[in-house]
């Protein structure tokens, strides 16, 4: 069976799903992270809320575990005024049997307007926008080893503020590419705005059959990954994904790609590290450099919501009229 | 018929006079003047300077309380609000170029009221072209204009300020 294309914008270039940073210009992830600004004052009110989703319903549609994920497209919904239902599958209608379509007509029935997926198989996101009622988007919120686009979007954000002329930028994603959907995000969004470099650093073990059809500069070794780097992206080592004799030992791991402030003196002084989260203290990232002066991970947490904010009111919001004279 | 830099200028100027006054007869002490993107905030800067306001120049987006969002969504690259004083119990002057439904101050006053509870608010703005359909009303205005609905008229910037009316 043929399918026809599917495409998460609409006719007019709009996004009407968030599945995948691939596809989108740099028109589109300028204007998201544009409006991310906006949004990030916004969290310093006294109120911290607006009222551009009021009476939208947003659904968390949680297949794998995660709390920082769930918990920032909770308040950024929260914040944008929406109604917002946390529904963890793990234990849930699934349990007993029923099919994913059948959860879905259900939770259509309810009148939502969005849910956010995060699934452990890659493509549940893009399954599931296929297959939802004309008037539901669908954001995903991490798929497999596919795409995490929103985490990409928040470490773009982080480092357009500290290093805004991506043009002169190396970019370093140091850790397990072949398991990580943050990393495909981050090497496709880092690639589209422009940056002059990206790097992928993990050993054989850890990189994909071809990783040049990444398109970012493999490096084998870390010292030569991270020299003159202007900023570091770490990833999680996934204990949950890893099958199979991929890794020595977890502690030839840190000795030979864990982030110390030693092995971190090669890159540019005024280097930023970052890292998505949740932290293997010890595994990937030393204590000295998770909590140093260069890391950023902290900002990452806090740019979640206003990133999730500026995506959930773009794609509620297509304009479906003319502007409205003041 | 549009208004020139030069008429501009003089029309601010009365503007500024205007709102002194008016601050002295209703004895609203150390106001903050707090403009609406993007032409409120040029008239406001003016005004601002004008009246000699020690604290800073204050600004509304007001994209994100526009009644019309689900009609016409987001517009993008407008600059976040910015309001870099505490408003609870201080008199705010709130300012835009073009006064005509009422919507944008609707959503403006909402905004405000996020950031706290203000002694109190008045309005002014450089035209006011009539067209109302809440009842929002100036308290110190410009010039007042009797345009149709089909005539749009726009405050050009930041410098020089001019006002041009177009025919739809």
């Amino acid at each position: 069976m043929v399918r026809p294309q599917f495409s998460q914008l609409d006719e007019a270039g709009r996004l009407r799903h968030f599945l995948t940073t691939e596809g989108l210009c740099r028109e589109t992830l300028t204007d998201i992270l544009d409006t991310a600004e906006s949004f990030a004052a916004v969290g310093k009110r006294a109120v911290k809320k607006v009222p551009l989703l009021r009476g939208k319903t947003v659904v968390n549609l949680f297949f794998e575990p995660s709390t920082r994920t769930l918990t920032t497209f909770e308040l950024a919904a929260k914040r944008l005024s929406a109604d917002v239902m946390n529904i963890n599958l793990r234990r849930s209608a699934t349990v007993k049997g029923e099919s994913l379509l059948d959860t879905l007509r259900t939770l259509e029935a309810m009148h939502c307007d969005m849910f956010v997926v995060r699934h452990a198989s890659s493509g549940a996101a893009h399954f599931i926008a296929r297959n939802v009622a004309p008037h539901i988007s669908v954001m995903n919120g991490g798929d497999g080893r596919h795409a995490h686009p929103s985490q990409a979007l928040i470490d773009v954000f982080t480092l357009r503020r500290h290093k805004p002329d991506f043009s002169k930028l190396r970019v370093a994603i140091v850790g397990d590419i072949a398991h990580s959907r943050v990393a495909r995000s981050q090497i496709n969004t880092l690639l589209t705005l422009g940056v002059r470099e990206v790097r992928i650093v993990a050993p054989r073990t850890l990189l994909p059959p071809v990783p040049e059809a990444l398109g970012a500069k493999v490096c084998l070794s870390l010292e030569e990954g991270l020299r003159d780097v202007d900023a570091v992206m770490m990833l999680r080592i996934q204990h949950e994904r890893i099958q199979g004799p991929l890794l020595p030992s977890i502690h030839e791991y840190f000795q030979c790609y864990g982030l110390t402030e030693k092995k971190l003196a090669v890159a540019r002084p005024d280097a930023i590290v970052m890292h998505p989260g949740p932290l293997n203290r010890g595994v990937e990232i030393d204590s000295e450099v998770a909590d140093g002066p260069r890391s950023v991970i902290l900002q990452q947490v806090s740019h979640g919501i206003a990133i999730r904010m500026a995506v959930m009111s773009m794609i509620l919001g297509r304009r479906n009229g003319v502007e409205e004279p003041g | 018929m549009n208004i020139n830099p030069a008429e501009t200028t003089a029309l601010l100027k009365s503007l500024a006079t205007e709102l002194g006054a008016k601050l002295g007869e209703l004895a609203r002490k150390d106001p903050l003047i707090v403009g609406i993107h993007t032409g409120g905030v040029w008239v406001a800067g003016h005004l601002h300077q004008a009246l000699g306001i020690v604290e800073p120049l204050g600004a509304l987006n007001i994209n994100f309380y526009r009644d019309d969002f689900s009609q016409s969504g987001l517009h993008p690259q407008v600059s976040a609000s910015e309001l870099p004083f505490a408003i609870d119990d201080r008199h705010i002057v709130l300012v835009d170029d073009v006064l005509h439904t009422g919507r944008t101050v609707r959503a403006a006053l909402n905004e405000i009221f996020d950031y706290g509870r203000p002694a109190s608010v008045l309005l002014v703005t450089l035209v006011d072209r009539g067209g109302r359909e809440l009842p929002i009303q100036v308290d110190v205005v410009g010039r007042k204009l009797s345009l149709t609905p089909g005539q749009q008229i726009k405050l050009t910037g930041p410098e020089p300020l001019a006002l041009e009316f177009q025919d739809c």
